[in-house]
């Protein structure tokens, strides 16, 4: 099934003639894609469910030809979505109909490693991962790491402000970031930070990243590099209830514990992956947490000591230390398959973000129970329970009449739900199209309307990446107007605003 | 104090045209421009908001003392761990605003890192609510962070949620007795090794080094680190963060902030050296060296503050390096989108707007 989500925010209309034409002036044939077979790889991001094919695609060698393309889509009028690998899971790479995409794939060149000033200046379509492995030889890496840091690049990153595993004690991409180089729709050039500390002026690095393509397209990103613990070990625990689960990691913390990744899964998650990866769970368990210690040996042995005792006194079944590298990759494996894992077992799954303060988490999982019954759809539950990012896993099937609306009303009501218990509606996956209209209940008002202003002291135009991230007002006012009926749409199939 | 009556000064302010000039403890006064307008005093506006240790996370109002925060996060094992300067009786909004960072900095990460929500009152009295108490949001822009370091001139910043970590269980400090390039070249090999360094400073040929961890860590790295062990060291390092510490006792001092593996600048009066060597701290003179400084700075990939000095040079000079001609541009639309009249704190940032 295909749903369109239409880009109403914002109206604009495209002469694709003269759109293809300007853009074959200024860039070489085979950087420039404008017909339909070529253009559908590019109609989506890693949320499949919503499509749109763009009227081109560019796919620009050199920051001179970003300029130019947003030169001139600018003068013409036209909506850029620029794009990394396309691994985004809220729709922000989505085209917009009457636009060019901008991919990015094309700077993937790591232009510096410093081992001493530990940083490294790469371009925007590098892949994650790839900052690791040329870091490697000098005994450092780049500490975020996204489950999908094979494939996803550091300009994705920066557009999402991407976590991982690891951040509560390594921080996100603001924490990672050290300068980038952006272009504006006009084609300025601006360098946002540097390798120097406090860069004078407003922090408009923190600005940029995370805002989704709505500011402005990079196009050099520096980075910093960390020390590569000497060692890193995970206990696997596992518990009879998610309450208790969710206390052993309040205990954790309490206990002055900041581990390098603390992570939960429920039951129908361990369920699901088990087969798959043979990681050796605990299934009769209700969640399992892993809690991983990294560090100098001395200190890996110190902090496992003291989280298996937090562990035990929390009411633990079952605690398992891993005795080997092996052991602890085969430990992660599961729960970093676990999207995978969910997709071998129904057709379609549809990924959540919320965050939400750590001691709400039993609460939120008895109400996705009761949300699975109201909605007749079963869910996953993974959980970055260290930082309290919980990512539901709601299974569907596509094929069948009704069950991708059900499923997105589910999610809708996960996101509300965590803004209620005092969390977000996204913790790392960003707003993009999927999240727009909850927006409208995590923010009011004045907040949106200094968001727009923000966008407008940027890019008055509004040309990048038009009707993502942040809703026009008039979006809310229709989705407080639909929201009274929400759950129980009279006509699921119909295309909405 | 209520929020209301900040509310009210500031409507008051704005239909006016009467610039405001925000003051917490003015702690801070030395720092940065002109101090322009009447003073719109928020020190009364106080009190702890919400404590969660086991989420990691404080709110207060903005005239709260760190002090006071420091005190309740001390009871519970925590810490703010960028180890903001108290300088006499920083208010937290004050804190945030200034987004100054001691010594922990290097490991821990600067103020901006631990913002995690700021309600804001915007130059139009508007009340505005950002980012939360969760650690990680990205449902719309950063604006939390923005402001740290803003200097008042976006927004009373009426409370603030400040991400707070625990203090680590063991702390050594050693002393290595090493010239300016020899202590630049260690702290940079050093930095990219595992090892738990948690503040650095040299002055005088002394390099005093910190480590902060687990017990087996810290006791680790001093077997292989060698140096010798320093006594009073939690003396010391308060005097580096309070900057009682006779280093930066001169009437104009330059806050030279260099990429660590940056040689020496070619300036004189090098007084202490911070942050793995990213901070760099010079006596200046009141003459006309300022460009000098700056084009030093900038040479070596970094930017020159000229951090303590008469006001009226600060004014003349510029507290902060130039921005370029298109960045200035960004940062007057992102003044007017949040100050529309130009009320707040004007020209404490830059005397362009």
């Amino acid at each position: 099934m295909k749903v369109t989500m239409t880009t109403t925010d914002s109206e604009f209309r495209t002469d694709r003639q003269a759109l293809a034409a300007r853009l074959g002036m200024i860039l070489p044939a085979h950087c420039l894609l404008v017909d339909d077979e070529d253009l559908r790889p590019y109609e989506c991001d890693g949320l499949t469910a919503y499509r749109e094919l763009p009227l081109a695609v560019c796919l620009p060698e050199n920051e001179g030809q970003v300029i130019d393309v947003l030169r001139t889509c600018h003068q013409l009028g036209v909506p850029v979505v620029a794009r990394g690998a396309g691994t985004g899971l809220s729709g922000g790479a989505m085209p917009h109909a009457q636009g060019v995409v901008l991919s990015l794939a094309r700077f993937n060149r790591i232009l510096q490693v410093d081992r001493d000033s530990r940083t490294a200046v790469v371009q925007p379509g590098v892949r994650n991962l790839a900052v690791s492995e040329a870091a490697a030889p000098f005994g450092l890496y780049y500490a975020p790491d996204p489950s999908s840091q094979i494939a996803c690049t550091l300009g994705g990153n920066v557009a999402e402000n991407s976590g991982g595993v690891h951040c509560l004690k390594y921080g996100l991409t603001v924490h990672n970031v050290l300068r980038i180089r952006v272009v504006s729709i006009e084609g300025e050039v601006f360098e946002i930070g540097s390798a120097a500390p406090d860069a004078p002026g407003y922090d408009l690095l923190a600005l940029l990243i995370g805002s989704e393509g709505m500011l402005g397209v990079v196009t050099e990103v520096t980075v910093k590099l960390v020390p590569k613990p000497e060692l890193a070990q995970v206990v696997m625990a596992s518990f009879d209830d998610v309450a208790r689960a969710g206390d052993a990691v309040a205990a954790i913390i309490a206990a002055g514990i900041i581990p390098a990744g603390l992570e939960m899964m429920d039951k129908p998650a361990t369920a699901a992956v088990e087969p798959y990866v043979k990681a050796g769970y605990d299934l009769d368990a209700a969640a399992i947490l892993l809690c991983e210690a990294d560090g100098t040996p001395e200190e890996v042995a110190e902090e496992i000591a003291r989280v298996t005792e937090v562990l035990t006194a929390a009411g633990a079944r079952d605690i398992r230390v891993s005795q080997s590298e092996a052991e602890r990759l085969r430990f992660w494996a599961g729960r970093k398959a676990a999207f995978p894992a969910v997709g071998r077992i129904t057709p379609d799954y549809y990924c959540m973000d919320g965050t939400i303060p750590r001691k709400r988490l039993a609460e939120m999982l008895s109400a996705i129970v009761a949300m699975e019954k109201k909605y007749g759809l079963r869910c996953a539950n993974v959980f970055h329970a260290g930082d309290g990012n919980l990512h539901p896993l709601i299974m569907y099937d596509a094929a069948k009449p009704g069950e991708w609306a059900r499923a997105e009303a589910f999610g809708a009501e996960i996101l509300e739900l965590s803004v209620a218990l005092g969390g977000s509606i996204t913790g790392e996956h960003g707003v993009g199209i999927e999240k727009i209209n909850q927006m409208c209940v995590q923010y009011k008002t004045p907040e949106l309307e200094a968001f727009r202003r923000i966008k407008a002291a940027f890019d008055e135009s509004g040309l990048l990446n038009p009707g993502k991230a942040v809703p026009s007002l008039h979006r809310c006012a229709e989705y407080g107007r639909m929201h009274v009926h929400h759950g129980d749409l009279k006509f699921p199939e119909l295309e909405r605003f | 104090m209520t929020l209301d009556q900040i509310i009210a000064a500031i409507r008051a302010a704005h239909d006016s045209h009467a610039p405001l000039r925000i003051r917490g403890a003015g702690s801070k006064d030395f720092y940065g421009g002109m101090l322009a307008g009447d003073v719109l005093d928020i020190s009364a506006y106080r009190g702890i908001v919400a404590y969660e240790p086991t989420e990691l996370y404080i709110t207060a109002k903005c005239g709260t003392p760190l002090a006071e925060i420091e005190a309740m996060l001390a009871e519970n094992g925590q810490m703010l761990a960028c180890e903001p300067p108290h300088f006499g009786g920083a208010t937290v909004g004050g804190c945030v605003a200034a987004g100054l960072s001691g010594p922990r900095r290097q490991q821990a990460g600067a103020v901006r890192d631990f913002v995690l929500g700021v309600k804001l009152v915007d130059g139009s009295g508007q009340v505005l609510d950002f980012g939360g108490q969760v650690m990680k949001n990205v449902a719309g822009y950063d604006v939390s962070r923005l402001l740290a370091g803003s200097l008042g001139t976006l927004g009373v910043l009426a409370e603030v949620t400040l991400k707070v970590l625990p203090r680590p269980v063991a702390e050594q400090t050693l002393v290595f007795d090493i010239g300016e390039s020899d202590a630049i070249t260690r702290l940079n090999r050093w930095g990219g090794q595992p090892l738990p360094i948690s503040a650095s400073f040299w002055h005088q040929g002394q390099l005093w080094l910190r480590l902060s961890g687990a017990r087996a860590a810290v006791a680790a790295a001093r077997d292989k680190l060698g140096g010798t062990l320093a006594v009073d060291a939690e003396k010391h390092w308060i005097s580096v963060r309070e900057q009682t510490h006779p280093a930066f006792a001169a009437p104009v001092l330059w806050r030279l902030a260099l990429p660590s593996t940056a040689p020496a600048p070619g300036l004189d009066n090098l007084r202490a050296i911070e942050w793995g060597g990213a901070l760099r701290w010079y006596a200046g003179e009141s003459g006309e060296r300022h460009d000098a400084v700056r084009g030093a700075a900038a040479r070596l990939g970094g930017h020159a503050v000229l951090y303590r000095a008469p006001e009226s040079l600060r004014c003349l000079e510029g507290a902060f390096a130039p921005l370029a001609p298109a960045l200035l541009a960004l940062h007057r639309r992102l003044k007017q989108s949040f100050d529309p009249r130009g009320i707040l704190n004007p020209g404490r940032l830059y005397a362009e707007f």
